[in-house]
């Protein structure tokens, strides 16, 4: 322990050490001891595992409770789950989820499950701070989010994502995009 | 008559030799350069450079051809002429070096035997030694030209620096020069290669410590690149260069240390001689042709170089930069010195053996 000088101030930690300024000793100052220790510390080195990931080819796995890109669900029928009531929108702290809502017509209840439906549903990925509140809001389970990151863009409105970006393959006609994206349980992102 | 007639095909054997080792050796350094990175690589247990190609081998091409395809600036402010003068320099210096080298004893091709080795001048280290100065025009002509205070700084740096460590470097030759009585590499070599008697390093284990550290100073080599010195001088004397007069003076440096390498192997460590094996024994019971022999020598000579460059590199990445008082005084306090009194020991040994 360094004695304070100034008694009214106290250490912080007591893991504070004296700087040791005695002058280097002959064999210290030959450099050469010191120096080949360290080469046998990088030469040990060579032999140990390396901890890289290549990573387009592997990938690391996810946490289970890893929030990503937003899903807009379908069930079982392929029909969308959402309603447009606007719950999500208003549990989003960053405003990020704008939506209209429009009346299912007869003939399109193989499309949508509820009366009503999305005809537009907008997230911008840019404001959204992917905190799963729209996801715990959602009286429908219509939305979720994914094990997937927002790829890059070259123009903000790249970043706005519509229906199309978000909705969840067909699981009727498309029955492996639907297992990919719905991603949970799933150990296709591990590979190691 | 005779003495005015020019021996034609020993000009065109001399040519096609020079080309031989100039291009080999640019090619050993592209590699080295790739090297470098998988060394550092894998000793701060990474993967290194592995996209280009299978295991990245097309790395050294793919970094080659961005500096090829970079925009060129010249400052301004620069001397133009200076400018462009030293990268050449550079280069030119760390190439000529390989001239004295003795690759490997001598083939035998189209009736004619063939030293593999471009000049063997009976001064060979003098000239080695008078062009690793001439390597220091590079780094100051640089410098100087490009304007730019870091540069001028770096540029000085690297000249005390060459001219300290030449000095120690300098003396710990003198004791091998008396070992040997020759100032010819080629002599040199083939005195280590003599049956009974051992490598040089054997006799000379502080001269070769001593010529080691000197020639990596030479080569700026970390721990003794000051005159790059990445974080004080922003890279040092080559910060205002681009494209291939950047990758020219990278190279000169790799090709720099593939001929030090060659040196020290010659001088201490029996150049092209197979260890355990006597190649001249090997020769006269026929159990090998004369031309495998020398081939294997040249073989012999690239591995040693390579565990050379490989130390090299070792030490970069393990020991981080001196400070400029701590090479000042390691150069002149303790190396020279250090070379006077092995140069001491080693002439009174001689004196005492009777030799």
């Amino acid at each position: 322990m360094p004695v304070n000088k100034n008694k009214n101030m106290q250490a912080l930690t007591n893991r504070a050490k004296e700087v040791n300024r005695k002058p280097m000793s002959f064999m210290e100052s030959l450099y050469l001891p010191a120096i080949f220790k360290g080469m046998a510390i990088t030469f040990s080195h060579i032999f140990k595992k390396q901890p890289t990931i290549q990573y387009p080819e592997q990938k690391r796995p996810f946490s289970p409770v890893f929030r990503g890109l937003h899903v807009l669900n379908r069930d079982e029928e392929g029909r969308e789950k959402c309603t447009a009531c606007g719950l999500c929108a208003v549990a989003c702290p960053a405003e990020a989820i704008t939506m209209e809502a429009a009346e299912r017509l007869p003939g399109e209840e193989n499309k949508y499950r509820e009366e009503k439906y999305a005809a537009k549903y907008e997230i911008n990925m840019l404001r959204c701070i992917f905190c799963g509140l729209c996801e715990e809001a959602c009286p429908k389970d219509a939305i979720y989010l994914s094990e997937t990151f927002a790829p890059a863009n070259f123009t903000r409105k790249g970043f706005i994502y519509g229906k199309p970006d978000l909705l969840i393959p067909d699981p009727k006609t498309d029955p492996e995009g639907y297992e990919k994206a719905k991603g949970r349980n799933e150990p296709t992102t591990a590979d190691n | 008559m005779t003495l005015l007639s020019i021996d034609w095909i020993l000009l065109i054997e001399k040519l096609v030799l020079i080309a031989i080792i100039v291009f080999a050796s640019l090619g050993i350094a592209l590699y080295t350069t790739f090297a470098e990175r998988k060394v550092a690589a894998v000793l701060q247990d990474r993967p290194g450079p592995n996209r280009a190609g299978p295991f990245g081998l097309f790395q050294p091409f793919a970094d080659g051809l961005k500096l090829i395809m970079k925009e060129e600036i010249i400052p301004n402010t620069a001397n133009k002429f200076l400018f462009i003068l030293g990268p050449g320099l550079a280069m030119t210096a760390a190439l000529m070096t390989c001239a004295v080298i003795p690759w490997s004893s001598h083939v035998e091709l189209f009736d004619r035997t063939i030293d593999l080795q471009v000049a063997d001048i009976n001064i060979g280290i003098l000239y080695i030694f008078g062009v690793v100065s001439l390597g220091v025009y590079g780094i100051m002509i640089g410098g100087w030209a490009s304007n730019n205070k870091f540069s001028l700084m770096a540029a000085l740096r690297g000249a005390s620096q060459a001219i300290s460590y030449e000095l120690a470097m300098g003396m710990a030759l003198i004791a091998v020069l008396m070992l040997s009585g020759s100032l010819s590499l080629r002599t040199i070599v083939d005195q280590q290669m003599e049956a009974g008697r051992l490598w040089n390093i054997a006799y000379q284990p502080l001269g070769f410590l001593i010529f080691f550290i000197c020639a990596m100073a030479e080569c700026n080599r970390t721990p003794f690149d000051l005159p790059e010195a990445e974080n004080e001088l922003n890279f040092g004397y080559h910060q205002e260069y681009s494209s291939m007069k950047l990758g020219f003076y990278l190279f000169a440096e790799y090709v720099n240390m593939i001929m030090s390498s060659a040196v020290m192997a010659s001088l201490y460590f029996g150049g092209f001689d197979i260890p355990f094996v006597d190649e001249q024994h090997l020769v006269a019971t026929n159990v090998l042709s004369q031309n495998v022999v020398a081939l294997l020598g040249v073989l012999m000579l690239l591995v040693k170089i390579a565990i050379f460059i490989f130390v090299f590199m070792w030490i970069r990445w393990t020991i981080p930069r001196f400070r400029y008082d701590q090479l000042m005084n390691l150069g002149w306090k303790k190396l020279i010195p250090l070379a006077l009194v092995n140069m001491l020991i080693t002439g009174a040994v001689i004196l005492w053996l009777g030799k």
